[in-house]
């Protein structure tokens, strides 16, 4: 018998339900396909809620789902129907607040994807194998954003070609608006 | 190149948002991962590009084998990087690639490497994912620096090393186990969250020595554990210790109840909802012990936080179904989460309230739900329609308003199962107030009028039929019924000629003018319409088709006796002739296939020697195949056919099983025999049956095999007499005697010369549990107060230890070979005692109905109080002995 709580799995979708990063920690969802089904109940039953100010909560096939919005941004966490909510409800916060920490504020879609690698770090330090690894956002922070490569860092510690390397991209993305 | 396009895009839809991964592809991405083998690497580019990989991977993209392959190894090449950023992106990718044991080893002595670094993050992290794609192997060669990470200054490293300790658990238990010295120093850690690893993988090490765990929970259930996580675990493990406690035998002060109430003054709200939960769910809670806990919930329910009047809302729903009055507390708090915005809450709330809520509340209580009703979902409606009918159940005063309300929301909106739901809620509340039945009747004539559901319409009118006559005024719903044919889809509008017939028959006064009606019908498009009628045209004008009153009331109402799809195969098997098709010859058994058999059947093409095909199982099956047989012909209607019974163990060279058959005054012993063995052929196949444990029988006739090749069953009879009508029961002792010959497998063919040979087969009862057929009925109380109550036996029983009630209960239905009725055959967990009802037809046609009250004490010792009724006082005492003998 295994007592310690679990977390099923953890989305961060967009505001139209699709996937920016998830990952599921149990096999309640075998295949991709059942996965995203299991994403659009998720997102179209919430959908109409208003989940800025506080974490809310539903129930869902056996499941309570705890969720935060902000900005098109759609957190959830899912534990089976005997979990705490409230440990869910901590963990997501921590993923909330960490997120919020390592985007600097601005939390969006958009500034999400252009960090995705700090979201993917973010989530694999709050929670390993469905087991909370941690929920103290600073700490998630420090672990995850370690020594990210920092685009707004001064130029005068990246090499010549790294610099070269940003601005080029940087002019590329804003032709690209 | 892409760019114009986008640009392009950009143009006509501003909307269109910018994304790093627009028209990411995973063959260009592949080709981007070749940087991780340039001789430089440049850890931006190659973070980049495992970014790009895992976004791949987290849209569902699935690499082959072959890239998978690929990948893995040039990502390896990124751990002569010395950026820590780089460093830590390729421990994501390589979990997530999830490589096979082989190509594991290319990475282990890096990961290593890693595990002894100066730099904390490298020790975490490198632990995780050795752990996470190691087998046991090389688990033992790192065994020691885990032991070693677990006690490390750093917690990240120690947590890492102890989750990883509880994942490799479940593969490696063994050696898990040896380090259960380095968890018990993580569970004195000063970081909260190394103190709630150390306690999860600690008590999964010890999980199976109840002792252990019991002296665990003892010592930090007097306060040393600091994270809230780790308090809700001791929680957890201390309520498991508190059900084994009580599970073996131990009584008088429940033991940790002090810790658990003092866990609901903790600070943090986790903790609390884990004890307050942890005590509503103790087995067997007083209202003193529930106290405490339901008021910190109640406190949970007026909270800002939506999650935690979820939690409190949904333990005291909980706390509803057995002890209701202890929640009656919370009940203001929760009417006015009736109006919660978030719906889960309020349905909740609203399930509760209709659960604890006493006859006054009732009226105030709909009012509010009308309010709610209209904007929630269909699922959460039928929860609170299935609520309203217990409650109307509960107080039958109410039933004006409940009706109403009920009647309300019929005519909104909703689909099926919704509306299925309210139908349902007003058929149940008719049928138990009976001062509800006329308006009840109206509201569901109503609905018809406008119902888009075939279904219910039909299930509508059928429940018109019955109801509608008996009350005061019939002539009133007449009308509805008559719309129906005019306006609905065939299936309706014969069901509504059939209510019609029923009003006809049953009030005098309006059987002129159903008449009228039906002779109109007669006219209508369809033919079932049509025909249906004709004959209830014939049944009212009583023209001598049909003789006497009593037959076509029967007709009418009376229930049909037989399963519908034993009366569908007799009638398929009627062959349209002089004869009319006999209802008293379709079989009563509630058939149940065995799964054997079913497997036997459909296995080989008979060999061309062997007698056509038979159809051995199913009751169907088997009369056709005894009424075949020249000397069973005789021995009129069967009654019953036992399931197969095995006579030999599994895998033996000869697989036997017998079905019993029993017959008013013989037995039929039918053995169905399979040949195992391919290199033999077994002729004049034949059973030898010693009755001389079972006196009232005596041999009458007996049918051998001829042939039995390999793996085509074979079925030999054996045939007893015994007194008629009697349920004799013996015990019979079997031989199988056969003629063995060697079969030439490469040619199939059999040598000319056989040798005679026997075969020991178990012994075979006929028992009193053969001679009762499981027919079920529909209404048990109806048909319970039919009986006469003078014929009532009851005797009490015990039964002795048994594991569960439901184990005790499966054994006397087992024994009496009756149908259980209603449900009533489950038992809910942990109940003390139950009621099951079992029906059936005892030798000579005679129903028998048993109610068996069970009840349990505190030493699982079970008793019974068994009470009979059957049409015939003597078939009730020969209940009560198969009982008494079992």
């Amino acid at each position: 018998m295994e007592l310690p709580p679990k977390v099923k799995n953890i989305l961060l979708l967009d505001s139209e339900g699709k996937r920016i990063a998830v990952k599921y920690y149990t096999d309640d969802w075998p295949t991709n396909a059942a996965k995203e089904a299991f994403e659009k109940t998720v997102f179209t039953k919430t959908q109409k809620t208003n989940a800025r100010a506080e974490v809310e909560v539903t129930a869902l096939e056996n499941n309570i789902i705890v969720y935060k919005f902000v900005e098109d941004l759609h957190f959830f966490v899912t534990g089976g129907e005997e979990e705490n909510e409230l440990i869910l409800a901590c963990v997501l916060q921590g993923l909330f607040d960490a997120v919020n920490l390592l985007l600097r504020g601005n939390v969006d879609k958009r500034e999400a994807l252009d960090n995705l690698d700090l979201i993917f770090l973010c989530i694999d330090e709050i929670i390993d194998g469905g087991i909370v690894l941690e929920t103290d956002a600073n700490v998630i922070v420090g672990k995850a954003g370690i020594n990210s490569v920092d685009p707004n860092a001064p130029l005068s510690e990246q090499t010549i070609s790294q610099a070269f390397a940003t601005a080029r991209e940087h002019f590329t993305r804003s032709l690209m608006k | 190149m892409a760019q114009p396009l986008v640009k392009k895009d950009d143009d006509h839809d501003d909307e269109l948002e910018y994304s790093p991964f627009m028209g990411i592809e995973k063959g260009a991405v592949l080709q981007e991962a070749r940087v991780f083998n340039d001789p430089q690497v440049d850890p931006r580019r190659c973070s980049q590009v495992i970014t790009k990989l895992l976004y791949l991977l987290n849209q569902g993209e699935s690499f082959t084998k072959v890239e998978a392959t690929e990948v893995f190894f040039s990502v390896t090449k990124l751990f002569q990087s010395k950026d820590t950023g780089l460093r830590r992106m390729v421990y994501l990718i390589i979990k997530e690639l999830s490589p096979s044991s082989d190509e594991v080893i290319i990475v282990t002595s890096s990961l290593m490497k890693d595990m002894n670094s100066k730099i904390d993050m490298y020790r975490a992290n490198a632990i995780r994912v050795l752990c996470r794609i190691i087998d046991g192997t090389l688990l033992t060669q790192i065994e020691r620096y885990l032991k070693q990470a677990i006690v490390d200054k750093n917690p990240v490293v120690s947590s890492a090393a102890l989750v990883s300790g509880l994942h490799l658990l479940k593969t490696n238990p063994e050696i898990v186990k040896r380090w259960s010295n380095e968890v018990q120093e993580g569970i004195q850690s000063r970081s909260a969250l190394v103190q709630f690893h150390a306690l999860a993988l600690l008590h999964q090490i010890r999980q199976n020595d109840r002792l252990a765990v019991s002296k665990l929970v003892g010592s930090l259930t007097r306060g040393s554990v600091r994270s809230p996580l780790a308090q809700c675990l001791l929680i957890r493990y201390t309520s498991q210790v508190i059900r084994d406690m009580s599970n073996h035998g131990q009584s008088g002060e429940r033991p940790f109840y002090e810790f658990l109430e003092s866990c609901l003054r903790h600070k943090a709200e986790m903790v609390i909802l884990e004890a307050a939960r942890a005590i509503t769910e103790l087995d067997g809670v007083t209202s003193r012990e529930l106290t405490p806990a339901i008021t910190v919930l109640q406190l949970f329910l007026s909270s800002p936080r939506p999650v935690l009047r979820f939690a409190a809302v949904r333990t005291l729903n909980k706390v509803a179904m057995t002890h209701p009055m202890a929640v009656t507390n919370c009940n203001i708090d929760m009417e006015s989460l009736i109006s919660d915005q978030n719906r889960s809450i309020a349905t909740l709330a609203i399930t509760t309230l209709l659960k604890t809520g006493n006859e006054s509340s009732v009226e105030r209580l709909m009012k509010q739900i009308t309010n709610f009703m209209s904007d929630i979902a269909d699922e959460f409606k039928i929860v609170v329609v299935e609520a309203i009918r217990s409650l109307c159940v509960k107080f039958p005063l109410k039933y004006r308003s409940l009706m109403t309300f009920l009647s309300n929301i019929l005519r909104e909106e909703g689909g099926f199962e919704y509306k299925r739901a309210i139908v349902d809620s007003i058929v149940t509340i008719i049928r138990d107030i009976p001062d509800a039945k006329e308006s009840g009747l109206l509201h569901l004539c109503e609905f018809i009028e406008d119902c888009e559901f075939t279904y219910l319409s039909t299930q509508i009118l059928h429940f018109l039929g019955i109801e509608g006559p008996i009350t005061s005024d019939p002539s009133k719903y007449i009308r509805y019924i008559y719309n129906r044919v005019h306006l609905e889809n065939a299936t309706v509008r014969a069901a509504a000629v059939s209510t019609l017939a029923k009003f006809g028959f049953m009030v005098e006064s309006l059987k002129p003018r159903i008449t009228v009606l039906l002779k109109r019908c007669i006219y209508d498009s369809d033919d079932e319409v049509r025909d249906r009628a004709t004959l209830y045209l014939s049944v009212l004008g009583g023209d001598g088709t049909v003789d006497t009153e009593k037959d076509s009331k029967e007709f009418l109402f009376g229930p049909l006796e037989v399963p519908l799809v034993n009366m569908e195969t007799s009638l398929k098997n009627y062959d349209p002739s002089e004869e009319a098709f006999d209802i008293n010859s379709v079989p009563k058994e509630v058939k149940s296939l065995p799964l054997a058999e079913k497997k036997a059947q459909g296995k080989k093409p008979t060999g061309l020697g062997a007698p056509p095909a038979a159809p051995t199982s199913g009751f169907d099956g088997y009369e056709k195949l005894l009424s075949s047989i020249p000397e069973f012909a005789a021995f009129g209607k069967l009654f019953k056919s036992s399931p197969p019974v095995e006579l030999t163990e599994a895998e033996t060279e000869y697989a036997v099983n017998v079905v019993k058959h029993i017959f008013d005054g013989h037995v039929v012993f039918q053995y169905n025999c399979t040949n195992t063995i391919p290199e033999q052929l077994l002729e004049r196949v034949n059973v030898i049956v010693d009755a001389s444990e079972a006196e009232e029988f005596s041999e009458a006739a007996s049918k051998a095999l001829n042939s039995l090749p390999y793996d085509s069953p074979g079925q030999a009879f054996v045939a007893f007499e015994k007194p008629a009508g009697v349920p004799a029961v013996g015990k019979f002792s079997n031989t199988l005697t056969f003629v063995v010959k060697e079969v030439d497998t490469s040619t199939g063919e059999a040598e000319d010369d056989g040798v005679e040979d026997e075969y020991q087969l178990e012994d075979l009862e006929v028992v009193a549990a053969d001679y009762i057929v499981k027919v079920g009925v529909s209404n048990f109380r109806n048909a319970w107060e039919n009986m006469d109550e003078e014929d009532e036996h009851v005797d009490e029983y015990g039964l002795g230890q048994r594991e569960s009630l439901g184990e005790a209960i499966k054994a006397v239905i087992d024994l009496l070979g009756m149908q259980s009725c209603e449900g009533t055959e489950t038992v809910p967990s942990n109940a003390r005692s139950h009621t099951c009802l079992l029906s059936g037809v005892y030798i000579g046609n005679v129903k028998v109905l048993v109610r068996a009250q069970f009840g349990m004490d505190s030493t699982k010792e079970i008793a019974m109080k068994l009470a009979v009724r059957a049409e015939d006082v003597s078939v009730a005492e020969a209940i009560h002995e198969i009982v008494a003998n079992g």
